[in-house]
């Protein structure tokens, strides 16, 4: 309600309303009359269409992944074959790599924001702090073709040349860090995924960081505790539950994170253990066959990925929204 | 070493790498910035920016069609979000009731998280296949739905900060709600708002994946809205990923260009913004 509240329904001052149902249409008649009716309808009729754009994608999505489910069923799921000449599909390899590179993507970037949120928001000045926050804003807009482009032309080659030799020659003995090195892999689209996700995870562990009590601190410092330990032991646990809200923000993008990952994963639909091997996402092999699908199936089984995709990132950003909520009081209430 | 300066050493350690962290993040805008204006300024031109691409083997040309394109894309964008996005913002801030205005937050936040690659195969469905051809159209409508959450809930916000006051002003001399809102409410956030819009024109500006199948793409001018239409992002993604060098060059120009775009209008928005904030407080 809010503010909506205090707008008196002017026509009802001068005419008190008569009781009843023939007195609420008379009434409504004359707010439609004063245009205020209208407006509100207006206005209603755009807000509602967002709902049903939302409903109409999903449906739109289902329907057009019929012919698969009927063919695969629940196997579609947990096959690994992707044979466009004889029509057999299974999402299997897809789904691993996208799991998988947002794994790594995550194991990166969650120490990377959340140790940047406690600076921004328990150490820095807060003209640093803003000036920074804007800095790392920036770099939510930067587009993901360039980081793609970048991942192509300076991290894969640097990963060639120099990080996968080092990591074979050190932790070798893990089947993670085996194989041939190629640049391009796992290990290249979780490391590109993981800088294109630090900015949310940072500027909204940061926000619900702000919004820690500032007597928690106080409390924590005046029995003794150092800055880090009021900060570890007492701030970042009340925080919990909104950082936790942040991660799964980030999760939701790095699992749809497209033209980035398509440009240095490799594209090649296997499973292999090995982070230096080449593999393949949900949304890139979307991204990388849909325009050539030439039969119904083929494109359908694609679809039925983006469905997959799309259920997903609504069930993580679902979550996301109300543990964010539930740290801050206004998840929803303010973006 | 006694307990008390452990404690002491582990608190140095871990805020300063809580500070290494922050500078990690930050340096990486600069990184790319710098990389992007030396590598691809050098390929920069009067050139590039008025000529159509040339065909493999020859060196030259340029990307006009694609800055055309995209700006074409954003123009169908803006025509199907902005008003969406603003309407169903008015109605969200100034009337509605308690469960279906947060209904509408709430797909309007669920929607912004869905992937732009599923927003590409979502405009495909409904535009490509019935109209049976790549079009501006249908890359415009699949940026648009990106637009809509973004501009409401951005819409939504700036109008709830203007004081309740004005609006009881407005009523106080015999305006209708409707009046209220359409010559006080509006023009007091028109600034927020427009800002807002600007900012969401910006993110979608660099999505490629919701173009991918639905604009298309096209070495020569597109006529009309209805045929495939070639944009920046879609260009970067095809010269980078190929085989030829001065294809190469090429998407690190256009790079250039795209990354100046969108962050001149998130500085500009951003500055527009803080003038506005100074100027309220006195």
């Amino acid at each position: 309600m809010g503010s909506s509240s205090i707008f008196l329904d002017n026509t009802r001052l001068g005419h008190p309303t008569p009781p009843g149902a023939a007195g609420r249409v008379r009434s409504w008649i004359r707010r439609l009359a004063s245009g205020d009716e209208v407006a509100h309808i207006i206005t209603l009729i755009f807000a509602a269409s967002i709902v049903l754009v939302t409903l109409l994608l999903v449906l739109e999505l289902y329907r057009n992944s019929a012919l698969p489910r009927h063919k695969f069923g629940w196997a579609f799921f947990v096959t690994s074959i992707w044979d466009p000449v004889f029509e057999n599909f299974g999402a299997l390899p897809f789904i691993y790599g996208t799991l998988v590179t947002s794994a790594v993507a995550l194991l990166i970037a969650v120490p990377l924001g959340v140790g940047a949120a406690i600076f921004l928001a328990e150490l820095a000045p807060p003209r640093i702090s803003d000036a920074l926050t804007f800095v790392i804003e920036l770099l939510a807009a930067v587009p993901s073709v360039i980081f793609g482009m970048l991942g192509i032309f300076i991290l894969v080659p640097i990963l060639r040349i120099y990080v996968e030799p080092f990591l074979k020659s050190t932790l070798g003995f893990l089947p993670l860090f085996q194989g041939p090195m190629f640049g391009v892999g796992f290990l290249a689209a979780g490391l590109v995924l993981a800088i294109m996700v630090v900015p949310f995870i940072l500027s909204v562990s940061r926000e619900v960081l702000l919004a820690v009590p500032v007597e928690q601190r106080e409390a924590a410092l005046a029995l003794g505790a150092t800055r880090w330990e009021a900060t570890w032991k007492v701030v970042v646990p009340y925080a919990r539950p909104g950082i936790l809200g942040s991660v799964f923000l980030a999760l939701a993008r790095a699992l749809g994170e497209t033209m980035a990952v398509t440009m240095v994963i490799g594209n090649d639909p296997r499973i292999s253990a090995s982070l230096f091997a080449p593999g393949y996402s949900i949304a890139a092999v979307i991204a990388n066959e849909f325009t050539e699908a030439p039969g119904d199936l083929y494109r359908q089984s694609l679809i039925e990925m983006g469905l997959v995709l799309f259920i997903l990132t609504f069930i993580l950003n679902g979550l996301a929204r109300l543990l964010i909520l539930a740290t801050t009081g206004r998840g929803t209430e303010r973006a | 070493m006694n307990r008390r300066t452990w404690r002491k050493v582990v608190n140095g350690v871990m805020l300063g790498l809580t500070g290494v962290c922050a500078l990690a993040t930050v340096s990486v805008l600069f990184f790319i910035l710098g990389y992007l204006v030396l590598n691809g300024g050098r390929y920069l031109s009067w050139t590039f920016l008025t000529h159509l691409p040339v065909p493999v083997g020859e060196t030259g040309g340029g990307m006009a069609n694609a800055i055309v394109g995209s700006g074409k894309l954003l123009l169908v964008a803006a025509g199907v979000g902005l008003p969406v996005g603003f309407m169903g913002g008015v109605y969200l801030a100034e009337f509605g009731g308690r469960t279906f205005p947060f209904l509408v937050r709430y797909t309007a936040d669920l929607l912004n998280g869905v992937p732009s690659i599923v927003m590409g195969i979502f405009a495909y469905t409904v535009v490509v296949l019935p109209m049976h051809s790549f079009s501006a159209v249908a890359g415009g409508l699949a940026l648009g739905a990106m637009l809509i959450p973004i501009v409401l809930r951005s819409t939504e916000e700036f109008m709830r900060a203007v004081p309740r006051s004005m609006r009881e002003g407005a009523l106080a001399l015999g305006a209708n709600k409707w009046r209220a809102i359409a010559t006080v409410v509006v023009p007091a956030a028109i600034r927020g708002i427009a800002t807002g819009m600007l900012l969401s024109l910006a993110r979608v500006a660099g999505e490629t994946a919701p173009l991918l199948f639905t604009s298309f793409g096209n070495p020569y001018w597109s006529s009309g809205f209805r045929q495939p239409t070639s944009s920046l992002p879609v260009m970067i993604y095809t010269y980078a990923i190929s085989a030829y060098d001065d294809w190469h060059r090429q998407a690190w120009a256009a790079g250039l260009v795209l990354l100046a775009l969108v962050l001149a209008a998130n500085i500009g928005a951003r500055m527009i913004l803080s003038r506005r904030m100074s100027s309220a407080r006195g």
